[in-house]
C-alpha cells in the first residue's frame, strides 16, 4: 500500500465500507502538491482545504451533495451498453463494458433520478467519470434524454452534472447521434417553460460539452474545470501553438461568456435551491 | 492537375489508352474492335475496384479533391441562388456557405459546408472546418427560412469543426449544441445530405434533419479515422484500422436501420467521375423526400423530427 495516493479523488465513504483497506491514508493533491490526510479531503467534500482544487467525486457523491437526504429515487440504473459494432481495439467494447460493470456496477457512465434540493422536486442525471470516461453512448445519451421527458412529465426542473470525455468512439455514429437526441429533447423543456440547469465538473469536453451541458438555460461551473469541445492537446496539434494559460477552465469560459458563474463545490446546493426559487413557481 | 487516389490508378492508365486509341482511329485505321475490348476491360477492372473497396478506401473517396462540392451541388440542382454572409456578430465563415435559392421553381434555404480546391481556396475555406460564426450564420438562415416558411437543404461535408484557440473563445461547442437543439425544433422541412465527409459535431450540427442522405461513398463517423487511432493506438497513422472498426460507411450506417433515410446513388466510379450526373442523383432524391414532407404540417414536421432521432439507440433494458 502507498502511503499515499496520488493525484486521484479519495474513495468516498459511503462506497468505502465494503471491508477493504483504504486505498491511501495520505492524498497529494494535483494541484497544490501538498500532501494531506485523506479523511480531511473527504471531510472538505473532496476539495483541497489549502488549495481548494476540486477532486472528481462519484456520481452517489455529488447526489448526496445536492439533493435532501433520502430523496433520490434512481430510475434506469440497470440499463446496459451493446456492442452492435462488435468494435475492437486493444480489447473488445464488451470487454470494456464487462470490465466497467464489475467495478463499478450497472446503469452506464450517468445516474439519474428524481429527487428533492430544498423540499423542491427536481430531475437529475450525474456523470461518473469513473466509468469510461463519462463517455456518451446510447445509454446515456438515452438516459439523459429519459430524465427531460420525466422533467417534462413532472414540470420539474432539471439538473445534468457532467463530467465526461465526449462521445463514446466504440458506438460511432449513435453515439454521435445522442447530442441530437438530447438536445431535441431539451427544446420540448424549453418550449414547455421550464428550467434546465447544467453544471459542468472536471472535465466535460467533446460532444457532451457540444450538446446539452452548454444548453443550460444557466451554465454553472465548478471551480478550475475543464471544460471544451476539443481537448487541448488536438488543438495544440493542429495549431502547433502553445495554448494560453488557463485556457479551457471554468474562469477561462466565465470571462469569454460561456458560463454564467463558478460555484465551489460547498455552495453548489444553495445556490441551486437560491436559483430554482427564482426560476419556478411554487 | 489531376488528382487519382492510388486504387483509381489502373482504370486512370488504362481510360488513357483507350483515349489514345480513339484519337488515332479518327484517320484511316478501324481500331472498334480494339476499343470494345478495352472498354470491356475497363468495365470489369471497374467492378472489381469498386466492388471491394476498404472502408478506408470510401473514407478517401469521401475526401477526394476532385469530388464535387456543396457549390458544385448549388449549381446544378438549383436556381437563383444568392449567398448571404455573416453570423450578425464576429464575422463570415467561408468554411459553411449559406444562401437561398429555388428548387423546381420553389424558394428554399441551401446550407452546406465548403471546401476549397486549390491550396489558395483550401487556407480560404479553412478545409471546409467551420467556426462557430460559420454555425450561428447557418441557423441565422434556418431561422429565417422557418420565419418564410422555406425548405432547408443541407450539404455535408467536413472533417470536423475547427479545433482552434478562436473556436473555443467564442463557443465553437455552445454554437453546434444550439444548432441541434435549434434545428430539432424548426417547423420547416430539413433535408440533410452527406457528401462527402460527415466529420462528428461538426457535421451534425447542419445535420438535423427530417430525412437525411448518405451519397454512396460519404462517411459519417463520430471521428475522423485519424482521430479514432490517434486516441485508441497513439497512433493517427492507424486510420485504415479505425476506418475498419468505426464503420463509417453508407452502407455500415444504412444496416443500423434507424440514421439514414437513403443512400444515393453515384456515378460509377464515384461522384468526381460526373459531378453533374451526381448532382442529378442527389436531386432525385430531394424530391422524392421533399414531396413526402410537404403533407406534414408544421408541427408534425417538428414531431416526425423528434421520434426519428428519439428511436437512435442501441440498449438493453
Ligand atoms: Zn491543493
Amino acid at each position: 500500500m502507498p502511503w499515499f495516493k496520488k493525484s486521484k479523488a479519495p474513495i468516498a465513504s459511503s462506497e468505502k465500507k465494503k471491508g477493504q483497506m483504504p486505498e491511501g491514508l495520505w492524498t497529494k493533491c494535483k494541484n497544490c502538491e501538498e500532501i494531506i490526510y485523506s479523511k480531511e479531503i473527504e471531510r472538505n467534500l473532496n476539495v483541497c482545504p489549502k488549495c481548494d482544487y476540486h477532486f472528481r467525486v462519484s456520481a452517489q457523491e455529488r447526489i448526496d451533495l445536492v439533493l435532501d437526504a433520502g430523496t433520490f429515487v434512481e430510475m434506469d440504473a440497470e440499463m446496459m451498453p451493446v456492442d452492435f459494432l462488435n468494435f475492437k481495439d486493444s480489447k473488445t467494447y464488451k470487454e470494456r463494458i464487462k470490465a466497467a460493470v464489475k467495478k463499478h456496477g450497472g446503469g452506464d457512465a450517468v445516474k439519474c433520478g428524481e429527487g428533492d434540493i430544498d423540499g423542491m422536486k427536481v430531475v437529475v442525471a450525474v456523470f461518473d467519470f469513473a466509468f469510461m470516461g463519462g463517455s456518451m453512448g446510447s445509454v446515456v445519451g438515452e438516459k439523459i434524454t429519459r430524465v427531460i421527458e420525466r422533467g417534462l412529465e413532472l414540470k420539474a426542473p432539471v439538473l445534468v452534472f457532467s463530467s465526461s470525455g465526449g462521445a463514446r468512439m466504440q458506438e460511432s455514429i449513435l453515439s454521435l447521434m445522442q447530442m441530437a437526441k438530447t438536445s431535441a429533447a431539451l427544446a420540448k423543456l424549453k418550449n414547455a417553460g421550464l428550467p434546465f440547469i447544467s453544471v459542468l465538473t472536471d472535465p466535460t469536453t467533446g460532444g457532451v460539452t457540444a450538446s446539452f451541458a452548454m444548453l443550460g438555460d444557466l451554465n454553472i461551473a465548478e471551480p478550475r474545470a475543464l471544460i471544451g469541445f476539443a481537448g487541448p492537446r488536438v488543438i495544440e496539434q493542429t495549431i502547433r501553438q502553445k495554448l494560453p494559460e488557463g485556457f479551457q477552465r471554468s474562469e477561462y469560459l466565465l470571462e469569454h461568456g460561456m458560463v454564467d458563474m463558478i460555484v465551489r463545490r460547498q455552495e453548489m446546493k444553495a445556490k441551486l435551491s437560491q436559483v430554482l426559487k427564482i426560476f419556478t413557481k411554487s | 492537375m489531376q488528382f487519382f487516389l492510388d486504387f483509381e490508378k489502373p482504370l486512370v492508365e488504362l481510360r488513357k489508352k483507350i483515349n489514345e486509341l480513339r484519337d488515332f482511329s479518327t484517320d484511316n485505321v478501324d481500331f472498334s474492335g480494339e476499343l470494345k475490348k478495352l472498354e470491356k476491360k475497363a468495365e470489369k477492372l471497374r467492378n472489381d475496384i469498386f466492388s471491394n473497396l476498404t472502408r478506408w478506401q470510401r473514407t478517401q473517396l469521401a475526401r477526394h479533391q476532385a469530388r464535387p462540392y456543396t457549390l458544385d451541388y448549388i449549381e446544378n440542382i438549383f436556381t437563383d441562388f444568392f449567398e448571404v454572409h455573416g453570423d450578425r456578430n464576429f464575422r463570415d465563415d467561408p468554411a459553411l456557405v449559406c444562401g437561398f435559392a429555388r428548387f423546381d421553381g420553389q424558394p428554399c434555404a441551401v446550407i452546406g459546408h465548403q471546401k476549397g480546391r486549390d491550396t489558395k481556396a483550401k487556407v480560404y475555406r479553412n478545409f471546409g472546418m467551420p467556426n462557430p460564426e460559420g454555425y450561428r450564420k447557418a441557423l441565422r438562415v434556418m431561422q429565417m427560412a422557418e420565419q418564410f416558411g422555406l425548405p432547408i437543404f443541407t450539404f455535408v461535408d467536413t472533417p470536423g469543426a475547427f479545433p482552434g484557440i478562436g473556436a473555443e473563445e467564442r463557443g465553437q461547442a455552445e454554437a453546434i449544441a444550439r444548432n441541434l437543439r435549434e434545428m430539432a425544433d424548426l417547423k420547416v422541412p430539413v433535408i440533410v445530405t452527406v457528401t462527402g465527409e460527415g466529420g462528428s459535431g461538426g457535421a451534425l450540427a447542419i445535420a438535423v434533419g427530417n430525412k437525411v442522405m448518405m451519397m454512396e461513398y460519404s462517411v459519417y463517423a463520430v471521428i475522423s479515422p485519424e482521430g479514432c487511432a490517434a486516441i485508441l493506438w497513439s497512433d493517427g497513422a492507424l486510420g485504415p484500422q479505425a476506418a475498419e472498426a468505426l464503420k463509417l460507411t453508407a452502407t455500415d450506417i444504412d444496416e443500423l436501420g434507424c440514421v439514414i433515410d437513403d443512400i444515393i446513388p453515384e456515378p460509377e466510379g464515384g461522384a468526381h467521375n460526373d459531378p453533374v450526373a451526381a448532382a442529378a442523383s442527389v436531386k432525385e432524391y430531394l424530391q422524392k423526400q421533399l414531396a413526402e414532407l410537404q403533407k406534414l404540417s408544421p408541427e408534425e414536421l417538428v414531431e416526425q423530427r423528434y421520434q426519428k432521432y428519439r428511436a437512435m439507440s442501441r440498449i438493453e433494458e
